[in-house]
């Protein structure tokens, strides 16, 4: 192999080559580095956070700036981080590999929609420096029309226009699993990457057009002070948190169900053995979607919403957690007669089981109305999102980079760094949010600045844990660039892994196969002995 | 919840559910854990081990790990519901206190005229029920030791209710973002023995809610129209709470609090029948802890409690 | 023949993914007036009177004489698409031109309605003289009454450009009875936007009068 051979990477160099760029591997890239910025930019904003909790007096910022710190963390984290990690940067670089295509669909709008994606973020970060905004990323009306003094509209504008990124992102990725599969690339053929990115792309088209116009609402009732969410006109707040939770919660299994797919790929490699139970996982993916719409009155139980609502989000609520359960059971299964090694990927995907199994079980707390009543709103369920969001997205996101790094730049990894960060990053991760069960099951409501004494210790915990977090997260960036450059060459597939993607060069050609492939088996084509 | 104390009859039954979710957790997880490890251990390449075989694709497997958990979260969401309805069902001998918060100060109005400002006296044994509402945004009554929790909103009421079984002081928390100070929007909740409740109420009497709300009666007017001597043809009030209104539109509505506010800030939304809508709007003229008291004394009026005492 | 765009192998398949992806962006656009169409049901359920006097300020005249444009226009969207199936590309240029002079004339006599609003103020906001305690939740009808027809407006000057380009399209030949996705999406789009009108014409003007 020498430097000459043309790949995607190689096709122009210029910034101009990289802005105007249709090709979806390019346009992944491009994610990517947008998406590193903002992770950290949250990540400050989080840091911020647990140092001012590490004293319960608040005697670091205001309670003003650090309420504005917050809704910082989470408006960034939720829309310009964890919603479209995986799916744009990950899906966009291997939805049209792996189902043996030259491209998404829609080449154009797939550039545009990482614009739409800029614009929304420069919307947020302008929103910050002339001062941010107070009102928690959930925009909670009467407080976010009638009584913050903060950049409202700025905020719910940014988020409105990368909704749109979203979905066309979503609708881009139907059409393309929909048409553009190669030959033999049958719907049970797909690998759950694939299945996990045409769940996702589901909710992002049909829960975010909710947002958006909810969002809009709010920002007209803020700026003409007339609107169907204000009270005092005989509007009902409580329709904009049933509009809010009808996007907010499926939107969390956008940020989860690409974490799935990316850990059946990972756990699969690292086994050399099919999945288990394909088919159960196929449908626990579309189960998890579909059943996600209607589940979004349990972050409801005590706002006001009426007993048999509640009643009937809660069973719901349960229900959607059998497809989540049926996953980590054949994930194990999968291990199985296995012939397993243990790379990063493989530490990065067991962490993820783990993590999420634990937010999942937690999430069974909240969906009973009884316990909810006291655990809601309180650390608790700041425990319970991270373990899914962070333990869960993050960790599936950093091990899906790692695994495809190779495909994506052409070199290998340090492997003991790698391996490194990944338990480092477990470590931190349990350190900072376990305790915060704890807190939470003790009382200590969220969105405080300062707390009582009794809360302290385990707040301390929490916040060493984040430096160690902190830290497992700076770790990558400085191995991975490192491995750009310095990196050993990658063959097509470094990991003796199966699937289209492994079937062309270590970086791929523009085109992404030199002719187009045939598929004749499912997917998993590991041989069993 | 070891470190927080079970201070109301509900905090046993919560805790009990809790542990029994925290075993079963811990036994899946547990299951899970040691059965991965087994297999990452066994199964780690390298180790001379039988690999041959496909794996199972017993559908037979998938279905029990399906269908056994579907069964225990029934199970479960059986146990949790029976439990919350209870939650959300005040027993009708409960006493009422009406709590308002806003940013960021609680409010609390005892049937017997005493008013506190972010505490709140209540006695053991005795159930006990808030009626809440909210000034400006939305804010959340939560006492952890009670294990209770009520989202407040403007413009309607919301209750929760509690029996406190031990003496001693809790935190009271707004677990509702609510503002800047929203994490100082917080208090105590002082539990009293029956005997020493009486006394704290005896020493900080003023006059029942009730008869601040005859005094507002009066001071807003309201007597004017609604008083038997009147030449206006208003609605008489007597009894009028509990009873149920046919309305001009031909619906029918009970007259519970909800109904009493309303008719006081939005008076031509549910008019009575046989009565013109000639009553103005008292909102933004009248606060709620004030509409609170007016409701307390309408409770009343025309009954034989309203005069136990000559009038003042 | 023209040649497929980058991604794809054939006409046929990028013509199912044009039409596929269509379909996909209809199905959000019936979830955004769907948060609109739900708030109305909501507020009106909570205040049936406040809808009914709203309701009253709108003009149930040219609110017909709207729907029968945009049904017109319809008519016409489809007729163009077969009259590029049977081979006749300047008729179907005519007809799409006629159509979007229709969307045009649907945009000013709708703007004309918005005048006549503001003068009589009843435009919470901006210019509002209702008065009375069922004001505030006419208001309520108003913002809803706005926004729907606001942004139902903005989907058809979306339209109307769309429409000058395929006739442009047509009259210079670029359809071919057995090839013409763009026209299809484009006419598909139209009756969308006629579709959501049928909605909010009796929600919007028919309140009380049935």
């Amino acid at each position: 192999m020498h430097r000459a051979e043309s790949s995607y990477l190689t096709e122009g160099s210029t910034l101009a080559s990289w802005l105007t760029t249709h090709d979806h591997k390019r346009i992944a890239i491009l994610y990517a580095v947008a998406i590193t910025f903002f992770f950290f930019l949250g990540g400050i904003a989080a840091a911020l956070i647990r140092l001012e909790l590490a004293t319960p007096h608040g005697d670091l910022m205001s309670a003003d700036t650090y309420n504005k710190t917050f809704t910082f963390h989470g408006v960034v984290m939720v829309w310009f981080f964890l919603i479209p990690s995986i799916p744009n940067t990950l899906g966009n670089f291997l939805l049209p590999l792996m189902i043996g295509a030259r491209d998404v669909a829609f080449p154009r709008l797939n550039l545009f929609s990482w614009y739409l994606y800029l614009l929304g973020g420069l919307f947020t970060v302008t929103c910050l420096l002339l001062g941010g905004v107070d009102t928690g990323w959930t925009f909670y009306t009467p407080f976010s029309t009638l009584f913050s003094n903060t950049h409202v509209v700025l905020a719910v504008v940014g988020v409105f226009i990368v909704g749109f990124s979203s979905i066309l992102t979503g609708l881009n990725f139907i059409v393309t699993i929909h048409t553009l599969r190669t030959e033999g690339m049958t719907w049970l053929r797909l690998p759950l990457f694939v299945w996990s990115m045409y769940g996702v792309s589901l909710v992002m088209m049909l829960a975010t057009p909710v947002l958006a116009m909810t969002l809009s609402l709010l920002a007209i009732e803020r700026l003409t002070g007339v609107g169907i969410f204000d009270p005092s006109l005989g509007g009902d707040p409580l329709l904009f948190q049933h509009f809010f939770w009808f996007y907010s919660h499926p939107a969390v299994y956008i940020m989860v169900l690409p974490s799935m797919g990316v850990v059946s790929e990972l756990i699969t490699a690292s086994v050399r053995r099919k999945i288990f139970g394909y088919r159960f996982m196929v449908y626990s993916i579309i189960g998890i979607a579909v059943v996600g719409f209607l589940v979004w009155g349990h972050h409801m139980f005590v706002a006001g919403q009426s007993m048999y609502a509640s009643i009937v989000f809660s069973i719901l609520s349960f229900i959607i957690a059998v497809p989540s359960a049926i996953k980590v059971f054949n994930w194990t299964a999968t291990l199985y007669k296995g012939d397993i090694t243990f790379g990063a990927p493989m530490i990065y995907a067991l962490g993820f089981v783990g993590l999420f199994m634990l937010g999942g079980l937690t999430g069974l707390f909240l969906a009973a109305t009884a316990l909810d009543v006291n655990l809601t709103d309180t650390y608790f369920v700041v425990a319970h999102f991270h373990y899914i969001m962070v333990g869960g997205a993050v960790m599936a996101y950093l091990g899906g980079i790692h695994f495809w790094w190779p495909k994506i730049t052409g070199r290998l990894y340090s492997e003991g760094w790698a391996r490194f960060a990944a338990i480092l990053m477990f470590l931190g991760f349990n350190l900072t949010f376990f305790p915060q069960f704890l807190a939470g099951a003790e009382g200590m409501p969220r969105r405080y600045y300062r707390y009582p004494d009794e809360y302290a210790l385990l707040n301390v915990l929490s916040s060493a844990g984040a430096v160690l977090l902190a830290a497992s997260y700076l770790l990558p960036v400085g191995y991975l660039l490192w491995s750009m450059r310095f990196g050993e060459r990658a063959g097509p597939d470094p990991w003796g892994a199966k699937g289209l993607e492994w079937e062309t060069a270590s970086p791929p050609p523009s085109h992404n196969f030199e002719r187009p492939p045939v598929v004749t088996d499912g997917p998993y084509a590991y041989v069993h002995p | 919840m070891s470190g927080l104390p079970e201070a109301s009859s509900f905090a046993g039954r919560v805790d009990g559910l809790f542990f029994a979710m925290l075993v079963l957790s811990a036994v899946v997880m547990l299951a899970v854990f040691v059965t991965m490890t087994v297999f990452a251990v066994r199964f780690r390449r390298g180790r001379n081990v039988d690999r041959s075989g496909e794996s199972h694709r017993d559908l037979g497997i998938e279905l029990t790990w399906t269908l056994i958990p579907f069964a225990l979260f029934v199970g479960i969401f059986a146990w949790s519901i029976h439990l919350w309805i209870d939650m959300r069902t005040p027993p009708a001998d409960a006493e009422t206190i009406y709590v308002v918060g806003k940013q960021w100060m609680w409010e609390f109005q005892h049937p017997g005229g005493q008013r506190e400002i972010n505490t709140l006296h209540v006695a053991t044994g005795h159930p006990v029920r808030l009626v809440m509402t909210s000034q400006d945004v939305i804010h959340d009554l939560s006492v952890p030791a009670f294990r209770v929790k009520q989202d407040i909103l403007p413009g309607r009421y919301t209750d929760l209710w509690f029996t406190a079984t031990r003496p001693g002081t809790y935190d009271l928390f707004c677990a509702e973002y609510c503002g800047t100070d929203h994490s100082r929007m917080g208090g105590s909740v002082v539990v009293e023995t029956p005997a020493a409740h009486a006394r704290w109420l005896a020493a900080h009497a003023s006059g029942s809610l009730a008869e601040r709300g005859r005094t507002l009666f009066t001071r807003y007017g309201c007597a004017g129209c609604h008083d038997a001597g009147s030449s206006v043809h208003a609605p008489r009030l007597e009894g009028l709470y509990g009873s149920t209104v046919p309305l001009a539109d031909g619906r029918q509505v009970t007259a519970d609090e909800r109904y009493l506010h309303d008719s006081i800030v939005l008076p031509a939304e549910e008019v009575a029948a046989g009565y013109a809508p000639i009553m103005p709007s008292y909102k933004d003229r009248i606060d709620e802890a004030d509409i609170l008291a007016l409701i307390a004394y309408l409770k009343i009026r025309g009954t034989e409690r309203e005069s136990p005492h000559a009038p003042r | 023949m023209p040649e497929p765009a980058s991604p794809f192998d054939d006409l046929a398949q990028q013509h199912e993914a044009a039409q596929l992806g269509m379909w996909a962006f209809l199905a959000t656009e019936i979830l955004f007036f769907g948060v609109l169409f739900t708030g109305y049901t909501v507020m009106r359920l909570l205040w049936p009177d406040a809808f009914v006097a709203g309701s009253r300020h709108t003009d149930l005249p040219l609110g017909a004489i709207e729907t029968g444009v945009l049904l017109t226009s319809s008519f016409t969207a489809a007729w163009a698409l077969q009259a590029v199936k049977r081979s006749r590309p300047r008729e179907a240029g005519w007809l799409l031109l006629f159509t979007a002079t229709m969307g045009v004339a649907f945009l000013g006599i709708h703007g004309a309605e918005y005048r006549h609003d503001y003068l009589s103020g009843v435009i919470p906001g901006i210019r509002y003289d209702e008065v009375g305690d069922n004001a505030p939740r006419e208001a309520l009808f108003f913002v809803l009454y706005y926004v729907t027809t606001g942004f139902h407006a903005l989907h058809v000057l979306i339209g109307v450009v769309l429409l000058c380009i395929l006739a442009r399209l047509a009259f210079r030949g670029d359809f071919l009875p057995e090839n013409h996705a763009p026209l299809e999406v484009g006419t598909l789009y139209w009756h969308l936007v006629d579709i959501v009108w049928i909605f909010v014409f009796p929600l919007y003007y028919q309140v009380g009068r049935a």
